[in-house]
């Protein structure tokens, strides 16, 4: 039998966009992410003291913590779980999660990661606002887990986006990923507004 | 309970209608060529004894030797099945006819079918890659992928 020459469609300018995208991903992906804080010079980070501010915004941020709703896979089932009134994350006031990138500053990647999906991860965490964290759960975000040699898996997402806290297990239970938060929230303290 | 039809029985209406699109015929599934399977197809569709008007499944196995492409078809009205079987031998160039104008419901398992194992259907209307991105090289479930 012939093959129609018009049996394969031809690729529309979406479709060809969202390749290009994902392959400079892919590409991108063997270097290290670039310094987001490299534009600030030794100057400022040596001579600007901030010490009681400092204090005060650590501690505002790590108690309101915004996460973000960002499910993947199976593991969404275990954050889910930590929202939920018998681990309630409101004891840590992270009451809410955000449907929208701009209001949240804690994107927890719950979930096996996939390259065509990974345009997206990247975008929601440019759309977020300054300060923001990430946490990579489970073992398929950290290191692509069983499916590390597949086609279609990233592997690890700190190839695409900067990780805060890695958080172990297939899925890990909502204490280990309580147990990550709290482990963040020490991160955030130590942090200073003048070094970013 | 959906009751699975006998393949022998079904291949020898078959038979009756397009002569020689019969390859292997048992108790469970018929194997057609894929030449003759868009007729077969709407035979099996069109006649009110049969009228399976129901595609369940659109999926394809790799035997190295040659693709097979199996259709599950149910009939709502009669409540019941059959497995439709067609082989394409060229590896570079699989060419199966495509169902969609019988059922819709081909139209993304071919798709996917396409995607992941590289058969080309013609005729159909839109067939693109569906779970993989524009500019992936190969066909990921071939046997030698990789």
């Amino acid at each position: 039998m012939e093959v129609d020459k018009y049996s394969i469609a031809c690729p529309n300018e979406i479709d060809v966009a969202e390749g290009l995208r994902i392959n400079s991903l892919m590409a991108a992906s063997g270097y290290p992410i670039p310094d987001p804080d490299s534009w600030i010079d030794e100057e400022i980070q040596r001579n600007v003291l901030v010490t009681s501010v400092d204090y005060v915004v650590d501690w505002a941020r790590s108690r309101s913590l915004f996460p973000l709703m960002f499910g993947l896979a199976c593991c969404a089932f275990e954050m889910i779980g930590m929202a939920t009134s018998r681990f309630d994350i409101s004891r840590f006031g992270m009451d809410i999660f955000r449907w929208s990138p701009r209001q949240a500053d804690l994107m927890i990647v719950a979930g096996t990661l996939t390259w065509k999906m990974a345009p997206a991860v990247k975008r929601v965490y440019d759309q977020m606002a300054e300060p923001k964290w990430v946490i990579a759960m489970g073992q398929c975000t950290i290191s692509g887990g069983p499916f590390r040699e597949s086609y279609s898996v990233v592997p690890g997402i700190n190839r695409i986006i900067p990780v805060d806290v890695y958080v172990p297990g297939c899925p890990p239970r909502p204490e280990g990923l309580i147990y990550g938060i709290t482990k963040l929230h020490k991160k955030i303290v130590k942090e200073s507004i003048s070094k970013a | 309970m959906t009751t699975a039809l006998n393949g022998e029985q079904i291949a020898k209406k078959i038979g009756d209608v397009s002569p020689g699109a019969v390859v292997v015929a048992d108790k469970t599934s018929i194997i057609v060529t894929s030449e003759s399977l868009f007729k077969v197809a709407e035979f099996l569709k069109n006649t009110p004894e049969l009228d399976f008007n129901y595609l369940r499944d659109l999926t394809s196995v790799d035997y190295m030797d040659y693709f097979e492409v199996v259709y599950r078809l149910v009939s709502l009205t009669h409540n019941h099945s059959l497995v439709l079987k067609t082989r394409c031998h060229d590896r570079d160039k699989a060419v199966v006819p495509s169902v969609t104008s019988l059922w819709r419901s081909a139209y993304y398992m071919e798709c996917e079918v396409y995607d992941l194992m590289g058969v080309i259907f013609s005729g159909h209307p839109n067939l693109k890659r569906l779970l993989l991105w524009e500019g992936f090289t190969g066909h990921p479930l071939r046997r030698d992928y990789l």
